[in-house]
């Protein structure tokens, strides 16, 4: 069985948690860095990324750089915002595997949260999107391949074994794109 | 305004689920506010005064000033929330148009109707509400709160009501799962609450709405303890910026300052690690300092702020 480490210092590591077991794999809540050694790929959750920066501190912040680029990682929100090379509103540290300016709150305050629907390359029709002082991303590097747009600005993206969406699939019943997260594991795991 | 397709709920409760495992930390200032983002809080309560120091003013005690609430919601990036008073609605329409990302309908403000609390459902805004046994808790979420909060006993730094009414919402909520669908209709009516949130409760073995603690945390301790009884978040509200019962620690003071910074920062490392006692030990060594505090066994029943509501 698969087994699937969630970032679980804060956020909404649970509901990523129901999903991935769903799914038929093994979730383990990380908490420690020596934990990163025994699981197969990492989803880095929802949350406050200012917080999860905070926690991991430097150590955490190296073990974690080395980790998502050598291991399949999924980030949603603020797990997309800590993979970026670069952050906006306000400037702030990112590990930089990912190739893309990412903004934070982008769409203002939770009063302008939202629940859209959307088309995406995954197969099986629109997609849900739940967006909670979502962050945009405004630019993206040449080996990005965009998954799912909204108003011209990608929400869901590819850069070889790294999965991000900067809405919460871990909270739509909808389980595609944890599955495309996973399929990723498992060929990386061949 | 009517959310038929439920999205409404699912995007409040959904910001509540962003905001576990972290510390929301009240604060009056920009100042403190900075401090608090700076050691990791995952949102802040914008308030004029904390819990403390209203017990210790007496009063009519009310929903801040816009004016404090907007200059922390332009000093920091993490939500912001606030409180308004019990059954105060034009309060939360303030505070909605304000924009803040959390209402905190709350018993530690003097309340403004005797019977009945805001309607949470008719807003945009998400709300947080305290609750001292699980009826209470169901009340509130029928009313449309999309976050429950032990009470305990705000301002006092003494941790002992939070443990009171977390264990009492966990141990309720464990009796439902071993009870029959018949004995729930009874359950409904004994905890005075919506028999379908009572048998959804009964399902899940927990509340349908993340479930946080508050009302005393005072040290890293206190907060480890309220989560390994069940709490997936923690408000700490008089326990960081307050030095003596009713005087604030002076932030122009370096020392004072520090002291400020190293509560906050050592609260914030034991919620996320509130299950390994190394780190406890570590960030409990580090802290300088803790709030004095009041016994609330030493405090007459008039005075308790836990009691109100309904």
């Amino acid at each position: 069985m698969m087994k699937i480490g969630i970032l679980a210092l804060q956020g909404d590591f649970e509901a990523h948690a129901n999903r991935i077991a769903e799914l038929g794999a093994e979730p383990v809540f990380v908490r420690k860095t020596e934990q990163l050694d025994e699981i197969d790929g990492l989803v880095i959750p929802g949350g406050e990324s200012s917080v999860f920066l905070n926690l991991l501190g430097d150590t955490g912040f190296e073990k974690l750089s080395a980790f998502v680029r050598t291991k399949p990682t999924f980030g949603t929100c603020a797990g997309c915002i800590l993979l970026a090379t670069e952050v906006e509103n306000p400037k702030q540290k990112g590990i930089g595997a990912l190739d893309i300016t990412v903004r934070r709150n982008a769409y203002g305050r939770q009063i302008h949260s939202a629940i859209l629907e959307g088309p995406t390359t995954l197969k099986g029709g629109l997609l849900e999107q739940v967006y909670i002082r979502a962050p945009r991303i405004e630019r993206v590097g040449p080996g990005i391949e965009v998954l799912a747009e909204r108003d011209g600005h990608p929400v869901l993206i590819r850069q070889g074994n790294l999965l991000a969406a900067t809405f919460h699939p871990e909270l739509s019943a909808d389980t595609r794109v944890h599955a495309e997260f996973l399929r990723l594991v498992a060929e990386c795991k061949k | 305004m009517s959310d038929t397709n439920g999205n409404g709920l699912r995007l409040k409760i959904g910001l509540a689920e962003m905001l576990k495992g972290g510390v929301i930390m009240d604060v009056m200032s920009a100042e403190q506010a900075e401090i608090a983002e700076k050691a990791g809080a995952v949102a802040v309560m914008a308030l004029e005064r904390v819990p403390a120091m209203i017990r210790a003013d007496g009063g009519v005690a009310r929903m801040a000033s816009p004016k404090v609430i907007k200059e922390v919601m332009n000093t920091v990036d993490i939500p912001v929330m606030a409180k308004a008073r019990i059954g105060h609605f034009a309060e939360a329409q303030i505070l909605q148009e304000l924009g803040v990302d959390y209402i905190d309908e709350s018993e530690v403000l003097t309340p403004a109707d005797e019977e009945n609390h805001i309607d949470k459902h008719a807003f945009t805004t998400p709300f947080v509400c305290g609750a001292r046994n699980l009826g209470e808790a169901l009340r509130r979420i029928a009313e449309g709160a999309c976050m429950i909060r032990t009470k305990g006993e705000a301002g006092t730094g003494d941790v002992i009501h939070a443990v009171k009414h977390m264990r009492q919402i966990v141990k309720e909520m464990r009796q439902l799962t071993i009870m029959t669908e018949q004995e729930l209709y009874l359950a409904a009516k004994t905890h005075q609450a919506p028999y379908e949130l009572v048998r959804m409760v009964a399902k899940a073995g927990k509340l349908p709405v993340p479930n946080f603690s508050a009302g005393g945390i005072a040290t890293p301790a206190d907060a480890s303890l309220v989560m390994q009884l069940g709490a997936e978040a923690v408000f700490v509200g008089s326990g960081i910026f307050m030095k003596g019962s009713s005087t604030p620690l002076d932030l122009k003071d370096p020392k004072e300052r520090a002291e400020a910074e190293s509560r906050a920062k050592a609260i914030v490392l034991a919620t996320a690690h509130y299950k390994d006692p190394k780190v406890l030990a570590e960030v409990s060594e580090q802290m300088t300092g803790s709030m004095k505090g009041l016994a609330v066994s030493g405090i007459a029943e008039a005075d308790l702020l836990q009691t109100r509501g309904w």
